[in-house]
């Protein structure tokens, strides 16, 4: 089947999608955008959360048939050209990138924290990004970064 | 494989009269995962996430008919007020990014053992709304579920929304896990007391074949309870009240745990969330009289 969906603010189109494909495959395989990463393919990891109409989703979890039309943001969608976003600015200055697998679906998550939760609590954060896992940093650098994130907005 | 994405509620009963083995999918978090382990391969997927009607909610003179597509996240934030013992099932589901996606609808589709929703439709006494080309049929929740991953849905059949009254008096969920987020329920349970009628919902999740009512609990502790003149409950009627709750489940050991161990969780659940409503609804009467 043919899927046309909005991605980063861009209109794209593929061709020849399988009916049983989830919108990370979408991304990584047919779209050229491997931010986001296939860890588990089950929800468990997180590392493939975008943003879909604005809501952040387990990419894994949706099929590619039901983004027509629709609006995706993924992790290389939050940059403004050479520009990283704050939240990217801070997971690299707050050490919060080991091998970096889980960084895209954290950034997004914690993205959408500060969006909603401008000055979020410890607890809030922990809640926020409690469905992503990262097996290098032990987590502490990354409540760094969302910390740091959230002084600098 | 064929991908249908119909607009209208009534084109999806139309497709799936037409195509009984076409799998629903909504948000997606239990149907995608068989896929991509390639343990299912239907036909068919059909695609209710374009139907906005599935996606609302509405309260008249205090019913409530939650749409079987509005996702947990919705449920946390609208209608924690007037349904707290689906808010606070919806809360311990999965992780954000389950519950922005995740629904009522594929809890009850998938109705697996373990699902969060069921012991608190149980004990509200929800009733189904079940769709078909032929029409439309009221599964009260007790009825609903038939097995392990069974429910009473015919083939052509579409849950389109899932009816509660708002809470007459207090409600409680409780659920034990191995940590805080993203957990399947090693046994789970949920109490709902209906002061006017005098009556207690109890049932148990994850600890028999399907989740289920706990009829001699709920029976023994609506004779217990002094309803007109509150007071502090007795620690014997707690404990009878989850060894009869403990008594209406049917485990079994797996990896989660031990049908012992979650026996004995169940009546400390129980105990406990008893001791929860019980002084909420203590409260109520409190400020009532004063
Ligand atoms: C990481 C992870 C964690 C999870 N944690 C929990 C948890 O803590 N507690 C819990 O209870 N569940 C949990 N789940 C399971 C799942 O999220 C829930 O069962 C959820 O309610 C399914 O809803 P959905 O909309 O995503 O369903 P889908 O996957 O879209 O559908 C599930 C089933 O229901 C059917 N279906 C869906 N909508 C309808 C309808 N309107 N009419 C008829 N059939 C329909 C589908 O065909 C399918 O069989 C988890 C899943 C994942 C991946
Ligand atoms: S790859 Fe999607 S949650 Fe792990
Ligand atoms: S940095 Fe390696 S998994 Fe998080």
């Amino acid at each position: 089947m043919r899927v046309t969906v909005t991605v980063n603010g861009e209109q794209r189109r593929a061709d020849d999608v399988w009916e049983g494909e989830s919108l990370l495959f979408l991304l990584r395989e047919r779209l050229g955008l491997p931010g986001s990463k296939n860890a588990c393919e089950q929800g468990e990891c997180g590392s493939c959360t975008v943003y879909l109409d604005d809501v952040p989703v387990c990419s894994c979890l949706v099929a590619a048939g039901q983004v027509q039309d629709r609006e995706v943001r993924t992790v290389e969608g939050l940059a403004e050209g050479d520009r990283l976003d704050p939240v990217q600015e801070a997971f690299v200055e707050a050490g919060a990138v080991q091998c970096g697998f889980c960084t895209p679906g954290l950034v997004v998550a914690a993205h959408d924290l500060l969006d909603r939760v401008p000055r979020p609590s410890d607890p809030e954060i922990r809640e926020a990004l409690a469905g992503n896992l990262c097996r290098c940093t032990g987590y502490e650098k990354i409540l760094d970064a969302v910390r740091l994130a959230a002084a600098r907005r | 494989m064929d991908f249908l994405r119909p607009n209208t509620f009534a084109e999806a009963l139309a497709l799936k009269a037409e195509q009984p083995d076409a799998v629903p999918i909504a948000g997606g978090t239990d149907v995608m995962v068989e896929l991509n382990f390639d343990h299912r391969r239907p036909p068919a997927l059909l695609d209710l996430t374009r139907i906005a009607e599935l996606r609302e909610w509405s309260a008249v003179d205090g019913k409530l008919r939650v749409g079987s597509g509005v996702p947990y996240a919705r449920i946390i934030e609208q209608l924690g007020g007037q349904l707290p013992g689906l808010a606070m099932a919806s809360r311990t589901v999965g992780s954000p990014q389950i519950r922005n996606r995740g629904t009522v609808g594929g809890n009850l589709g998938a109705a697996s053992p373990a699902g969060d929703t069921h012991p608190v439709l149980l004990a509200g006494d929800a009733v189904i709304e079940a769709a078909s080309a032929r029409g439309t049929r009221m599964i009260p929740a007790a009825e609903f579920y038939l097995g392990v991953k069974r429910n009473a849905l015919e083939p052509d059949e579409l849950i389109a929304a899932v009816h509660l009254n708002a809470a007459p008096g207090p409600e409680q969920f409780a659920k034990v896990g191995t940590r805080n987020a993203m957990v399947i329920a090693v046994c789970s349970f949920a109490i709902a007391l209906h002061p006017a009628e005098k009556r207690v919902g109890a049932a148990v999740g994850s600890a028999a074949p399907t989740p289920r009512h706990a009829t001699a609990a709920e029976e023994f502790l609506a004779g217990e309870l002094d309803w007109d003149a509150p007071k502090p409950l007795l620690d014997s009627v707690k404990r009878r009240f989850g060894e009869l709750v403990a008594e209406a489940a049917s485990p079994i050991d797996d990896v989660r745990g031990s049908a012992a161990y979650r026996k004995h969780a169940l009546a400390v659940l129980a105990r406990r969330t008893l001791g929860w409503a019980w002084q909420d609804h203590l409260g109520k009467e409190t400020r009532e009289c004063a």
